[in-house]
């Protein structure tokens, strides 16, 4: 069959009005959803850093790993699997995107010598070499050998160490093994709440 | 792309028929367990991506005095003395109820702005919204609001990106007193009954569960230890789909459609009964004429 030119017209102008008129149903039966953002990202399991409560958290990444790829957090949330926190987190802990990512966040070493008014970009080779130096004048100068009757206590407690929520039990191991049983200081506070 | 099946479609026909039947789905808010720490307000604007508001002191520990575009989720903090001098100090999660009868989607007329899934979450297509504002007058709860900038309204999605792929919400996930939870709605209206006669025992004789039957129940349910008095939290006592949006999206919409009807049948009846329209004395010349006496 070889319709003419008129034919075509009126055949797609009654389709249509057919069409229009009987209806088809065009009616969504679904609706799509944002995709999940964390489908395919790199999950690292890690802890809280703020309080000593020590939440664990997961922390998403930009990402498979390969060779090309620079990654990037992307979002940071509750472990579930976590004894401590079960996946829960306080607000400041669930910030911990943005302070991962953050043009504010301190990458280098900053001094600010005593009495001067500006910080200054320092090598870590300086900042351990001043710490070191600092604590050996002042264990020096005020380090008590002995109590009032006598007794070897070597105590050192104008000097005092603070460990962090994220150290593992062999961290705080050393942490007290180097600084109560080597240099003698007394205030060591490690955040182990156990 | 993960999909959910559709229960309603703003300005539309109804979706076509599925016969999956999927679990309602609800978050239970226990107010008398929230200590007002804004994990949830901080865990959605991270999940959403939402970008930080400004906050505004307004004399409580509110964040901000409603909610905002880029702020789904509020602790509402309200200062209760009671008969006897006790003050009570009140904290409710505000977001979007996800009605289940919505107001929103009622008064929308952009067809596919607004859904509701078959598990009952209430969605903004923003891709298709309008930014008539009408959604906001049909909430009787004022959750949704509109953005200047990008001309869309925004409220909360119940992590509908979650939720479809089994996932809690974001709030729900933080909550660290477990004052927030998230479940098939059937099993969660047991744990705000369970509360509720816990709150009864602990003195509380007027506790009571939120689910106003106004619009539906609500597919956020609320436990409340004033249950006789939701104002004090700042929820309406039995909201309703406004009167306006009820009589324009029904009845007035079918009077008019019978008016345009009647219209052209008058019309068609005028036309067969008198004929053309009569041109009577000048502009009866023909137009030749006319265009030839210039």
């Amino acid at each position: 069959m070889q319709p003419t030119r008129r034919q075509f017209l009126e055949a797609a102008i009654l389709g249509g009005a057919a069409t229009s008129v009987l209806g088809f149903d065009l009616a969504e039966a679904q609706a799509q959803v944002p995709e999940l953002k964390i489908a395919r990202t790199t999950e690292t399991r890690s802890t809280c850093p703020y309080c000593s409560v020590s939440c664990g958290v997961i922390i998403h990444t930009l990402g498979g790993g390969s060779r090309n790829v620079k990654a990037s957090v992307v979002h940071v949330e509750g472990d579930a699997d976590h004894p401590i926190n079960q996946g829960t987190l306080c607000p400041k802990g669930i910030t911990l995107a943005h302070t991962i990512v953050n043009d504010r966040r301190l990458k280098r070493v900053m001094y600010r010598a005593p009495g001067a008014s500006a910080w200054e970009e320092r090598s870590w080779d300086f900042a351990i070499d001043r710490i070191a130096r600092l604590m050996k004048d002042t264990r020096d100068r005020t380090l008590r050998r002995t109590d009032g009757r006598g007794r070897t206590i070597n105590a050192l407690t104008s000097v005092g160490v603070i460990g962090g929520c994220t150290d593992a039990n062999e961290v705080n191991y050393l942490l007290v093994k180097a600084f109560r049983a080597g240099l003698g200081v007394i205030p060591i506070e490690q955040q182990a709440r156990i | 792309m993960a999909t959910l099946d559709l229960r309603r479609v703003s300005a539309s026909s109804p979706p076509a028929p599925g016969v999956r039947e999927a679990a309602v789905v609800a978050k239970l808010i226990d107010t008398t367990t929230c200590i007002g720490c804004k994990a949830c307000e901080v865990a959605c604007q991270a999940w959403n991506d939402l970008p930080p508001e400004t906050t505004v002191q307004a004399g409580t520990y509110q964040t901000l005095p409603g909610l905002a575009p880029n702020f789904w989720n509020l602790i509402r903090f309200t200062e209760h003395e009671d008969d006897q001098g006790g003050l009570h100090w009140l904290m409710r999660k505000d977001q979007c109820m996800h009605c289940a009868e919505p107001g929103c989607l009622v008064a929308c007329p952009a067809p596919g702005a607004i859904v509701q899934y078959a598990n009952g979450i209430v969605d903004f297509q923003q891709d298709r919204c309008i930014g008539c504002g009408y959604c906001m007058t049909g909430c009787p709860f004022n959750v949704p609001t509109f953005n200047p900038r990008t001309g869309r309204v925004y409220k909360c999605t119940l992590c509908s990106d979650r939720t479809a792929v089994g996932l809690e919400p974001a709030c729900v996930k933080a909550c660290p007193t477990g004052c927030l939870q998230f479940g098939a709605k059937a099993s969660l209206l047991e744990v705000a009954t369970a509360r509720v006669a816990r709150l009864e025992a602990d003195g509380f004789a007027q506790a009571a569960v939120y689910d106003p039957p106004g619009v539906g129940g609500t597919g956020v349910v609320t436990v409340l230890a004033y249950g006789d008095r939701p104002e004090l939290y700042g929820l309406p006592r039995d909201p309703r789909i406004p009167l306006a949006v009820t009589l324009w999206k029904g009845p007035l919409k079918w009077i008019g459609n019978a008016a345009i009807l009647a219209g052209l049948l008058g019309a068609a009846v005028h036309f067969v009964r008198y004929g053309r329209k009569a041109v009577h004395g000048a502009d009866a010349a023909p137009a030749g004429e006319a265009r030839d006496g210039r």
